[in-house]
């Protein structure tokens, strides 16, 4: 009896330790191509391979490529996250040189089809395109910023904003090499006790 | 039972969603949008077959006391086989549904399947039964999930037809049991005619 139970699982097993050797590759090539294809959407054009690197800012550490092209640094490409209403709201988030944010691209999110999903839509992500933080303000409107929040998702909107915030203060640390005390690099959760239906009329 | 019947009593007489109501968990979640609905019913459909021919195969040499964690190691290798071919070469599909496919493993479906059918059939018609039940389960989800995305979103399998939004609710969670509820009054009162 146990020997027969023991039989089913080292076949069980062999079998998986065969798929995983035959998938491991595609998995690593597939994982490889998403991230380039995620780092071409957010910076401009640049030559040879992102160089990736990690730092850490207020104690949590940010994975970030840096792209070049004629010798020069031209942009980081920084993945950074907040809370979202479901679960974490991760971004890739693209810094010219010249500290202003060339294009954002969600990497994972888990928020609700139709509501906080359209984070992922150009109609609310394009407005972080050529945004400058020096001129104004990432934070939703509703909260005294500039960003135009999804109808009905301020949650995410706000976890969105966070997160380019964050990545802001993480370029900031990069460029100066040390790490600063700024309050959104330490991934505060917004607070929000509400449900997103609340804000139906926010626009 | 010709292996025809086998096949098609999966879609209608025993349609796992509409009429014996198992494996709800997957049903009401994914069916979000009519893509979701079926890329999670031919997961389900791939494992089912798979478990069902290998425990239909093994069945005769597994002592009954141990036949239930046995099935769920033979299916839990299945699943991560799937998991792991979804992850190399449909990344896309994975992303959306990856939390999903380790709970096909709960599925009741796929163990049910095996505890009432293929431990006592033959290799061939355990495939059949499985293929049918996997046809059912998938013609369910993806209707399901039409119908949602449709009401939901003003989508059909990703076209949208209408600018703006649909009446959210069925987007959500429970949208997902008031379509499916009326989805089985629908399907009930049809096979019923037929059955007449």
């Amino acid at each position: 009896m146990t020997l027969c139970l023991f039989a089913v699982c080292i076949v069980s097993s062999a079998l998986l330790a065969a798929v995983y050797a035959v998938t491991k590759e595609p998995i690593e090539a597939a994982e490889h191509a998403k991230t380039i294809s995620a780092i071409s959407q957010v910076v401009p054009e640049f030559e040879g391979d992102p160089v990736s690197d990690t730092i850490e800012v207020a104690g949590k550490k940010y994975p970030y490529y840096q792209v070049s092209k004629d010798g020069k640094p031209v942009g980081y490409a920084i993945t950074s996250s907040a809370s979202g209403y479901s679960g974490r709201v991760t971004l890739m988030v693209g810094i010219t040189a010249d500290r202003v944010i060339y294009n954002t691209t969600v990497l994972s999110q888990a928020e609700t089809p139709g509501l906080g999903a359209k984070c992922t839509e150009p109609e609310f992500a394009d407005q972080f395109k050529k945004w400058n933080p020096a001129e104004k303000v990432l934070k939703v409107k509703k909260d005294g910023g500039d960003v135009d929040a999804i109808t009905a998702s301020t949650i995410t909107s706000r976890a969105y904003s966070l997160a380019v915030e964050t990545a802001v203060a993480v370029f900031d640390s990069i460029m100066s090499g040390n790490a600063p005390d700024i309050e959104a690099a330490s991934g505060a959760t917004p607070e929000c006790s509400g449900e997103e239906a609340e804000n139906q009329e926010t626009k | 039972m010709g292996k025809f019947q086998l096949i098609t009593k999966g879609l209608i007489k025993e349609n796992p969603t509409f009429v014996l109501l198992l494996g709800m968990c997957p049903t009401l979640a994914t069916t979000t949008s009519a893509i979701n609905g079926m890329s999670m019913g031919l997961a389900t459909l791939f494992v089912l077959v798979l478990s069902n021919m290998a425990i239909s195969a093994t069945a005769p040499y597994i002592p009954d006391k141990v036949r239930i964690p046995a099935y769920i190691v033979i299916i839990a290798a299945f699943v991560t086989i799937l998991q792991f071919i979804m992850q190399a070469f449909t990344p896309d599909i994975y992303k959306t549904l990856g939390l999903f496919i380790p709970l096909i493993v709960v599925n009741c479906i796929v163990l049910g399947r095996a505890e009432a059918f293929a431990n006592k059939n033959s290799v061939v018609d355990s495939a059949c039964d499985g293929i049918g039940i996997g046809i059912g389960f998938t013609f369910a989800l993806t209707l399901l999930g039409l119908v949602r995305e449709i009401l939901g979103a003003g989508s059909a399998f990703g076209f949208k037809f209408i600018s703006g939004d649909g009446i959210l609710v069925f987007v959500l969670a429970p949208g997902a049991f008031m379509a499916l509820a009326y989805l089985i009054v629908l399907f009930k009162k049809v096979t019923a005619k037929k059955g007449e």
